[in-house]
């Protein structure tokens, strides 16, 4: 008899962990420890993880979309995002500071965590991998420009690139121009514009899909 | 507060041995203090149990593009900038 030879009749490969990246076992050993500790409960890694993943994006859009369209707003959201956020009931997350940085004519704005994957979770959802990834932490900062030619971002040779680097208490979410030819558009309809990407300061909004 | 926005710093190049939220590429560069954030534990003993204190400055510093990687330069008035705790900072 097999090891895997057991009450059910599909065939399907051991379900096992092997092949799992070696950081995800650490990951696993470390829950288990703290729970065995007593330090956590399963409960709460489990409630935690459901209220990373249910956010998304579109509380930041949602940001973006009433900074386009009142321009006090805006004002207000520069000066202190967590204040802008709790105006329209969202959640900015547990970081004591977060500061919305806005792109003009004259300055791009792009957002890094070169030591490992700060992020303004609460407002835009889990990063992206490719945030995450060792390519992109270096070279954000090493060949900022090189990057965003990657996206897709071609910025004019007068504009000032700043590249923000989150690397402590502090969370960036970026204020992206309003794409032309959006002048008509409700505040929905702009939020729907609003890309995480966008946001991240790697990509331009989409522009209105034509009437 | 040590240092003020404007105020032109310089990065402490020394090693640390353990956690610590100074990237590599700005120890030993000059920059600019562009925002003053208030005070936070301190991650470096906060990483290992401690409670973080004393509370350390924070500040968003500016360096020009040609500071820390002139290759990368496109705009004279490219900026990195970094969020540095004030004991890793250095009057100009």
């Amino acid at each position: 008899m097999s090891e895997h030879d057991h009450d059910h009749d599909h065939p399907h490969d051991p379900i096992t962990s092997e092949g799992e990246p070696q950081v995800a076992a650490r990951a696993w050993a470390l829950e288990e420890l703290l729970v065995e500790k007593g330090v956590v409960q399963r409960e709460d890694v489990r409630r935690n993880i459901d209220r990373l993943v249910s956010r998304s994006p579109a509380d930041g859009a949602r940001l973006v979309a009433r900074a386009w369209v009142d321009p006090e707003f805006k004002q207000r959201l520069l000066v202190d995002a967590r204040a802008a956020a709790n105006e329209l009931a969202l959640d900015s997350g547990p970081s004591p500071v977060v500061i919305a940085v806005e792109n003009s004519e004259a300055v791009h704005h792009m957002v890094v965590c070169t030591l490992c994957s700060c992020y303004p979770r609460a407002l835009l959802g889990p990063p992206p991998d490719w945030y995450k990834s060792l390519p992109y932490r270096s070279r954000a900062v090493s060949d900022p420009h090189g990057v965003l030619a990657e996206f897709g971002v071609e910025l004019d040779d007068d504009v000032e690139l700043r590249v923000l680097d989150s690397t402590a208490d502090v969370r960036y979410l970026v204020l992206p121009r309003r794409p032309a030819g959006s002048e008509e558009l409700t505040e929905d309809e702009l939020a729907a514009l609003v890309t995480r990407d966008s946001m991240i300061g790697v990509a331009q909004p989409a522009a209105p899909a034509p009437a | 507060m040590r240092f003020q926005a404007g105020d032109r710093v310089r990065v402490a190049a020394r090693e640390h041995e353990g956690h610590h939220r100074t990237p590599g590429y700005v120890k030993g560069k000059q920059g600019r203090v562009e925002r003053v954030f208030g005070s936070f534990m301190n991650p470096e003993t906060r990483a290992y149990g401690a409670d973080g204190l004393p509370e350390q400055a924070l500040y968003q510093v500016c360096f020009a593009q040609d500071e820390l990687w002139p290759a990368a330069r496109r705009s004279a008035r490219d900026t990195t900038c970094v969020d540095i705790f004030e004991h890793w900072l250095e009057a100009e």
